[in-house]
């Protein structure tokens, strides 16, 4: 039941807005669905530190505490976007850039991508979360291509075209992975169960899985904004509206990761260690390694944050190759700690583009000294996005690190800390050229309204918080870690 | 036996007929001829799964067949007619790559087919594996016509071979996926090229034209 009502609620929530309309007061749905994703999530998980999974059966669902850890990262990110939407979708149909009909559009859509992220993170078996993957881009093309200019226009051809052939890769994998588990006597559907998978991993034949975890990975990775499959990314999340670039940043490519971590897991007993780590690997550092020397020359903070959600991401999945208890620890809670910072980032580049009419670098200089509350609010969050403590990517980042090196991938490390130096000081310079020097933009001071500052407050806070104190994440992320560590 | 071996023979008849749709489809040049193409490869597909329905008495075969002549040989295509009449110049006036040397690739990345899908024949026993590599060279082509070709009619024709070679590969490797995910896959595809004709609608009204060369302002 519990299960079932994660995956319905922001359905019900999209169903009702499509009934209705748009209102001025209807984002409000979506943000209340969206808060009692994360409490559900949070029952769920503390439901089976107690050892009692979830499960719907004939809805082929099952919460286990790794779901249930995904489910409250999109809760609390998806909180963070809904409650951004409220002010995105007002000015847009106040200055008309928006019909009332394209809010109702984008409302029920919004709602929608996220039941579909739910339900990858929830399906209990491989080819329910291919289908709910592939369904977040036909959810989002529509989103990315929401502002209807020419640019959203091509980023959303883009992101469409690259995304499916990605997906398509993914699902000859499971085929391929299916042949597997036929081969050695599963039946059905219960050959694409992730329980069944995982208890007959040894079984499986070496040769066919090999085969499926390198489409899978090339797949899934495209998703999470891996090279080779990486050049959808900074189109889309430059050209999608804020509060949608929060969520796909922020948790879409987390979903992707979600999905290789469980492969992983699957294809380790039956190849042994060294060609998932291999192949991951490669695909970490070169993402790492172009996304930082991307950063360098970006002009516009949507698309340099975008590069760098490919950089977190290549870190995220270097710490995936690892695979040791310490590195998928500080890979989950990664995970939530990047939602949070990127999604108050963007959102708060939505906030510039909504008074300054921009969001280049340089035009949108001295932004502390014009909006002090904006600015203040973008420094802490790109410190948070640097690494500096209290705020939980501090505390994630030292842990990957130290994971991965007791994992045995020293060189990995020293070449993916060589491409965090790069990723920091251009991401440090970008930040003091539209916090400090003043260039653009007349220095007048922009009062930020309040309603504006504070979900991206709360954001800032919960990171902090997370950063601080390890209630009440660290019993579930150590049994979420346990599911899947190798 | 002898409806064993003439079961076979059909196979690599409508296997065949799959990847000889995706050579059509590189080798004609207007959109029309190319859609033809693809109604070929979705009958072929069709028959695939009917014929091993047949022969394995598996009834949701038939019902895959079924669902695929509607899907891919009816519908898909009369979506691509409606976009075709958008762009009545049609295929590629100037090919990325010109139709000779297109053909030549088909044949490279066919015989690279039959290498990667190695492991999979020398493992598992069968006629319809032998069958598997026409699959995997579909996909290679779709992913060669995407890269290649910069219209958008034939970056959805790509996408569709790719999606026509995996849908073969997956009937022949484990005679059909259970039908929940096959139903969700054949889906997924036809929202997906719903999607395209949305977007490239939106395309012929703001640039009056299918090319996407037109739109090329995003970039580092």
């Amino acid at each position: 039941m519990t299960a079932a009502l994660i995956v319905t609620m922001p359905l019900l929530a999209s169903l009702v807005v499509a009934l209705m309309g748009w209102r001025r007061w209807t984002p409000f749905i979506g943000l209340g669905a969206d808060a009692a994703v994360l409490m559900v999530g949070f029952i769920g998980a503390f439901h089976d530190l107690h050892h009692r999974v979830l499960i719907l059966a004939w809805a082929n669902l099952r919460v286990d505490s790794l779901s249930a850890f995904m489910v409250i990262v999109i809760g609390t990110v998806s909180v963070l976007a809904s409650w951004g939407s409220v002010r995105y979708l007002r000015h847009e149909v106040d200055q008309e850039a928006s019909t009332p009909r394209r809010a109702t559009q984008y409302s029920v859509l919004i709602q929608l991508f996220v039941a579909m992220m739910l339900l990858a993170v929830c399906a209990a078996n491989t080819g329910i979360m291919w289908v709910a993957v592939e369904a977040t881009t036909i959810t989002t093309t529509f989103l990315v291509g929401h502002r209807r200019t020419r640019n959203a226009l091509e980023a959303s051809w883009k992101y469409i075209v690259i995304c499916s052939v990605g997906i398509a890769l993914a699902f000859l994998g499971t085929i391929v992975l299916y042949l597997a588990a036929e081969h050695a006597g599963g039946t059905s559907l219960h050959a694409l169960d992730w329980t069944w998978l995982s208890a007959h991993a040894h079984s499986l034949n070496p040769s066919i899985v090999r085969m499926a975890f390198a489409l899978l990975a090339l797949g899934y990775g495209a998703k999470v904004g891996l090279v080779p499959l990486h050049s959808w990314l900074p189109d889309a999340h430059s050209q999608a509206p804020a509060p949608v670039s929060a969520l796909m940043s922020g948790v879409l490519l987390s979903v992707a990761l979600y999905a290789l971590l469980r492969f992983k897991a699957i294809a380790v007993p039956s190849v042994g260690e060294m060609f998932p780590r291999v192949l991951l690997v490669v695909m970490a550092l070169s993402s790492l390694i172009l996304a930082s020397l991307m950063l360098v020359g970006q002009r516009d903070l949507k698309r340099a944050l975008a590069y760098s959600s490919t950089e977190h991401m290549g870190l995220m999945a270097l710490a995936a190759a690892a695979g040791g208890p310490l590195a998928i620890t500080g890979l989950l809670l990664h995970m939530l700690g990047h939602g949070l910072a990127k999604s108050v980032l963007f959102l708060s580049a939505g906030e510039m583009l909504i008074d300054d009419g921009t969001t280049e670098i340089i035009a949108a200089g001295g932004l502390l000294a014009r909006r002090p509350y904006l600015g203040g609010v973008v420094a802490l969050a790109l410190g948070a996005l640097l690494g500096f403590p209290p705020f939980s990517l501090f505390i994630s980042e030292v842990t990957m690190i130290r994971g991965e090196v007791t994992d045995h991938l020293v060189w990995a490390v020293v070449i993916s800390l060589i491409a965090m130096v790069i990723a920091f000081s251009a991401l440090a310079t970008h930040g003091r050229h539209l916090l400090i020097e003043a260039r653009g933009l007349n220095a007048s001071r922009v009062a930020t309204s309040r309603s504006a500052i504070v979900p991206l407050a709360t954001g800032l806070v919960l990171c902090a918080f997370i950063g601080l104190s390890a209630w009440p994440l660290a019993s579930i992320l150590s049994a979420a870690a346990k599911l899947v560590v190798s | 036996m002898r409806s064993d071996s003439l079961s076979a023979a059909l196979l690599a008849l409508t296997s065949g007929l799959v990847l000889l749709g995706a050579a059509v489809a590189l080798w004609r040049r207007t959109a029309r001829g190319i859609v033809q193409a693809l109604r070929v490869q979705g009958f072929a597909l069709a028959g695939t799964a009917v014929i091993l329905g047949v022969q394995l008495h598996v009834a949701l075969l038939l019902v895959t067949g079924a669902l695929l002549i509607v899907v891919k040989a009816f519908f898909i295509p009369f979506l691509l007619r409606r976009l075709v009449r958008l762009d009545p110049t049609g295929g590629e006036s100037d090919p990325v790559v010109n139709v000779p040397a297109s053909l030549v690739a088909a044949v490279l990345l066919t015989l690279a087919a039959f290498v990667a899908t190695r492991p999979l024949v020398q493992v598992i026993h069968g006629v319809p594996i032998t069958l598997a590599p026409f699959g995997f060279a579909t996909v290679l082509i779709g992913f060669f016509v995407l890269v290649a070709r910069r219209r958008a009619v034939s970056q959805m024709v790509g996408l569709l071979l790719i999606d026509n070679g995996i849908g073969l590969v997956a009937l022949l490797l484990t005679t059909g996926v259970p039908l929940l995910v096959e139903l969700g896959g054949t889906l997924d595809v036809l929202l997906v090229v719903v999607v395209l004709r949305v977007l490239a609608t939106r395309m012929h009204a703001e640039l009056g034209d299918l090319d996407l060369d037109a739109l090329r302002e995003l970039h580092d």
